[in-house]
């Protein structure tokens, strides 16, 4: 490994603080509500029904939960392909937040589905694979847990090369070796994978066809799926930071952040000009004037908000701007996602969805359990960045 | 059909009756039953032939009410009709000999008659301590049962006492009451359940064994299926009033005067097989429970019959749609009050502590910013 | 600019125009549209003769083995819309003096979204008789049939702690070695053995038989009969052609069934999909091409230093 790049460290220090014990207070109620799901079925404890029956555990688990672990590839892209070294610091948590984002993704839809004990057949049964674009989400996105986990590795190899266990400490070796031996083929899965998956969220929503409304309905929507995936990536990441700072007393990495964000602000306006333009050539301009556009105009409103607040060198290197372009950032980018899939999804004005209180519970502890898995990893293993060691000849 | 009129004839012919009224008499009774013209030919041959079959007929726990039932029928004079198409050999209500002649009459039409007679049994056999509830010249109903049942021809249980248990066996049912099948098992039990069973139907069985010498075709208890292959509810005069929602809720109410259904006042109507809907009592139009305004008690069932509270409602086993329709677009989906505040609140409460939380973290960086790690020092 | 950005923003270029060509090639040879199989069986619903008598509802309960599916006091057949319990609905359109009868049912598409949305077969339409069938026995409940569904036909069992899609399925499960014959210009089973709605229609309101034999009947009615009905086959073309049509004597659009053109569903999400990923070569393409760029910037960081790093 580099001698003289920045190094990772543990925060240490206790788990269970007192607001821990909520954030696992409101998971475990989440699982009670999960345990209740899968002992009475959906209808239990949902409000899906047959005219909508992807609610908010697709919308916002699965669609939105991965956009906002996309702050992995995101910074991946910048750091490895575009070779900007300076960024990163930003990598691991980047890919810690990734890997939890997925993979209670991956809870979601086990909660979500209604045979879920068919899972394993999907991988299993190649031959009768079809050309459904979620049936490639589903394989992608269990290989992408995968190689975050592969990716993340390293943090758990330091740590356990420490271990007073010699057997731990020659695996932890042979894990770190084999790791770097092949980084460059794991990273460009790490990279590849989300290209597929996140723009085929959105080309699943084409098989809609005209349930999904002309503002949204455009053969670009992968394309436009993929690039909010990235901005959604980035706000996340800067959020994550200035966070992880404040929470564990730790130094800002305000500057890294503010170029960061520029480039976000760049990305996000185009997001914004190719959907405009999308709608305009599509001949769909005048269905911006009905409660549709509103939501679209939310949607880009937010995203060009986030902007604006970047525009400014001052505000990009001012903490609490950065913080409060990135939140506009992820949650335009959120109402967009939510947009798609079921906003603008229509399949009949008779029918209507709101999400029940226990089908709610079940999403608040996911995002608390995410949370609180986040910070007892950070806690546990060098995944910040901390100060550089002494060079080492 | 051969031409019968001659005064010569040996068949006994009922009094004032001539050949033809006779042969027209008994191809209506023969119609009224279901039986066909080539089954009343047979019957008119047999009668002419003098070949009355044997009928004994048994009596045990029971009102007597069936046999008063086949009494009514009137149109034509069937009494005497079936007096002279069967040779009712034994019938503790209706033979003038009482005592030993009317042992002995029994036990010479079983010798006489063997492995041809019609057995019919009216009125339940009770089983408890080896059947000594219901005892007959000094033998139980058990055993006369058995022993009369062994050399019948064929065997048929009337009304609902003798088919299952009928009233004497509901509960608790201290004699062990029970129908003649569970008594006679293995054998074939021709079962005429209802409380009384309604007499025509006895007569097409009876005839259709005298004619044809063959048995209805039976369900799986032993009933004919000409008369109880559907439930009330199949075939009742009120059911469009239940297709259309039209119910009595209370006795004498405006509905109730209306002769709407009466499943809400707890018609076993479609829980019990039966033929009443269409085949009436004493020949009487609507005379018949729902007939007269009262929900049917499902005196055939004998899970319902004495079992199941007069005015307790039944399940619709196998419900068909009703009188109305649906919108081509019904409204559903559930839009939750204390879901949508609860979920206002939660993405209100993050956001709003994502606005302070970036505010709090000021406009100046918190530390001056160290030297980028990527650099070399 | 570093020269090593330069460099690199040209490798990404590179890579970015190489996938897009590799993409966009086979993407614009767009995915012919479907046709229909040449024995396909369906349905002509007409609704000029459709008295609303229901019988088809409780034909098709029975015959499917359904719970019923009972209104709320629970003593009648009362379907709102298909369910989890109903395969078939009689609904009504009425508005001023203007009346019909609406049967309601799978329409077993040419162009199914549903098997197309499905990953591992479910729902599947057989290559014979076009009939979409489904098997529960791969299906891992994910609904995305019924999202897809232009017709919202297929239904969940949501109350089910072991729940299926329910739709009709043209009573397949009838037909054992049932062999067609021709009845009345139609190709039939024997009784008991074709769909059980067409056998129970006292009117003959709804008829089975060969797509083209029903096809026919169809525009020959509406050529007898000009005046009396909308002058349309629906299902003739509309989202590239469903087997069971439709002939109405009002709009087709106030029976719930949308004015939709002659596509198919699925052909832009899978003109895009079987496009970008024909013999997965454009992703293997991807991955090499990354791969290398990780490799060169791996050897040389952005001031010659240390590339990549973990």
């Amino acid at each position: 490994m580099s001698t003289h790049a920045s190094v990772h460290r543990e925060v240490g220090g206790p788990i269970l603080t007192p607001s821990y014990r909520v954030l696992l207070a409101i998971a475990a109620l989440g699982g009670v509500m999960m345990l209740w799901r899968f002992a009475a079925g959906l209808a239990a404890v949902s409000n899906l029904n047959d005219g909508y029956p992807w609610g908010i555990w697709i919308a916002f688990d699965v669609v939105t939960g991965t956009a906002l672990g996309c702050g992995g590839y995101a910074v991946a892209l910048l750091v490895y392909i575009l070779n900007k070294g300076e960024y990163h610091p930003l990598v691991r948590p980047a890919i810690l937040t990734s890997l939890l984002g997925y993979g209670l993704a991956v809870l979601a839809v086990t909660v979500d589905l209604g045979r879920f004990w068919e899972l394993w057949k999907v991988p299993v049964f190649f031959w009768r694979w079809s050309h459904s674009p979620q049936l490639e989400v589903a394989l992608c996105v269990a290989t992408y847990v995968l190689v975050l986990l592969i990716e993340l590795s390293p943090a758990f190899f330091e740590k356990w090369r420490k271990s007073p266990d010699t057997g731990l400490r020659s695996f932890a070796e042979k894990g770190l070796a084999f790791v770097k031996r092949f980084f460059v083929w794991i990273l460009a899965l790490g990279i590849l994978l989300p290209t597929m998956h996140q723009s085929s969220l959105g080309t699943m929503m084409l098989l809609t066809g005209p349930k999904l409304h002309p503002l949204w309905f455009t053969p670009w929507l992968p394309f436009l799926f993929l690039v909010n995936c990235v901005v959604m990536g980035y706000g996340v990441v800067v959020l994550e930071s200035h966070a992880a700072a404040s929470a564990f007393g730790r130094r800002r990495e305000t500057v890294m952040l503010g170029r960061l964000s520029k480039v976000a602000m760049g990305v996000a306006l185009f997001f914004v000009a190719f959907r405009l333009a999308d709608i305009v050539l599509r001949g769909q301009a005048a269905a911006l004037f009905s409660w549709f556009g509103v939501a679209v105009l939310v949607e880009l409103g937010l995203l060009v908000a986030g902007a604006l607040v970047l525009m400014s060198q001052a505000n990009r290197r001012s903490p609490s701007q950065q913080a409060l372009a990135a939140l506009l950032l992820v949650v335009g980018g959120t109402v967009y996602r939510f947009n798609v899939y079921l906003v603008g999804f229509r399949p009949g004005e008779h029918w209507s969805y709101f999400p029940a209180v226990p089908e709610l519970l079940i999403t608040f502890g996911i995002v608390a359990l995410e949370i609180a898995l986040y910070v007892a990893a950070v806690k546990t293993f060098p995944i910040l960045a901390g100060e550089p060691e002494p060079a080492r000849a | 059909m051969n031409d019968l009129r001659t005064d010569e004839s040996p068949v006994m012919v009922p009094d004032g009756l001539d050949r033809r009224s006779f042969v027209k008499a008994v191809t209506m009774a023969a119609a009224a039953v279901g039986l066909n013209a080539t089954a009343a030919a047979k019957m008119v041959e047999a009668a002419v032939a003098g070949v009355k079959p044997s009928v004994i007929w048994l009596h045990f726990q029971e009102c007597t009410g069936c046999t008063e039932s086949l009494l009514r029928t009137s149109h034509p004079d069937l009494a005497k009709l079936i007096l002279d198409l069967v040779s009712l050999d034994y019938h503790e209500t209706l033979m003038a000999a009482a005592g030993f002649q009317a042992e002995e009459a029994l036990h010479a039409a079983m010798k006489a008659n063997e492995g041809k007679y019609i057995c019919v049994i009216e009125g339940a056999i009770p089983t408890k301590d080896d059947g000594i509830y219901c005892m007959i010249g000094g033998k139980t109903a058990l055993s006369i049962v058995n022993e009369v049942a062994e050399k019948a021809g064929a065997i048929v249980a009337i009304g609902s006492c003798a088919s299952w248990g009928g009233i004497p066996s509901a509960d608790p049912n201290p004699t062990g009451a029970t129908g003649a099948p569970m008594v006679l098992k293995g054998k074939t039990v021709v079962t005429l359940p209802g409380c009384p069973a309604n007499p025509y139907i006895f007569l097409g069985t009876a005839l259709q064994f005298v004619a044809l010498g063959s048995l209805p075709a039976l369900d799986d208890k032993g009933r004919p299926t000409f008369a109880y292959g559907r439930t009330i509810h199949e075939h009742c005069p009120r059911r469009a009033h239940f297709d259309a929602g039209r119910f009595v809720q209370q006795f004498g109410d405006e509905g109730h005067r209306q002769g709407w259904c009466l499943y809400k006042t707890g018609c076993k109507g479609p829980a019990t097989h039966a033929s009443c809907s269409t085949l009436q009592f004493g020949e009487v139009v609507d005379a018949w429970p729902i007939g007269l305004g009262h929900p049917c008690f499902g005196c055939t069932e004998q899970s319902l019959a004495f079992r199941v509270p007069l005015h307790d409602t039944v399940m619709i086993e196998r419900p068909t749609p009703p009188d109305t329709y649906p919108g081509i677009h019904e409204a559903q989906g559930h839009v939750g009050a204390i879901a949508t505040g609860i979920a206002g609140l939660a993405v209100g409460a993050a956001l709003g502590a994502g606005y302070r939380f970036a505010k709090k973290l000021g406009d100046e960086p918190a530390a001056p910013p160290p030297p980028d790690p990527g650099v070399k020092p | 600019m570093n020269p090593g950005r330069r460099r690199a923003l040209r490798v990404l270029a590179g890579t970015a125009s190489a996938t897009a060509t590799v993409a966009a090639a086979p993407a614009h040879a767009a995915r012919a549209p479907k046709q229909v199989p040449p024995e396909a069986m369906g349905m002509l619903y007409d609704t000029t003769k459709c008295i609303g008598c229901k019988a088809c509802v409780t034909a098709c309960s029975v015959a499917n083995d359904l719970e019923p599916d009972r209104g709320p006091d629970g003593l009648h057949l009362m379907p709102l819309d298909l369910s989890g319990k109903t395969k078939n609905v009689i609904k009504l359109y009425r508005e001023g003096d203007k009346v019909s009868f609406m049967k309601s049912q799978c329409m077993h598409c040419v162009d199914p979204a549903c098997a197309s949305a499905c990953m591992l077969h479910s729902l599947q339409k057989d290559e014979t008789t076009g009939i979409v069938s489904y098997d529960p026995t791969y299906c891992v409940g994910c609904r995305y049939c019924q999202m897809a569904c232009p017709f919202n036909v297929a239904k969940f069992e949501f109350d089910e702690a072991v729940p299926r899609i329910v739709k009709c399925e043209l009573c397949r499960h009838r037909v054992g070695d049932a062999k067609l014959a021709d009845d009345g210009g139609f190709s039939r089973y024997t009784r008991g053995h074709g769909p059980a709605c067409c056998e129970v229609c006292p009117r003959g309101a709804v008829v089975y038989g060969k797509r083209s034999e029903l096809l026919a009947e169809a525009k020959r009615r509406l050529a007898a009969n000009p005046g009396a009905y909308v002058p349309k086959v629906y299902g003739e073309t509309e989202a590239g052609g469903t087997q069971v049509l439709y002939l109405s004597h009002v709009p087709f659009e106030k029976l719930g069934l949308p004015d939709y053109g002659p596509q198919g569903v699925p052909h832009t999400a899978y003109t895009i999909q079987e496009g970008l990923y024909k013999g997965f070569a454009a992703p293997v393409a991807l991955y090499a091409v990354l791969g290398a760029v990780l490799w060169r910037n791996r050897k040389k960081g952005p001031d010659g230093g240390e590339g990549v790093q973990s």
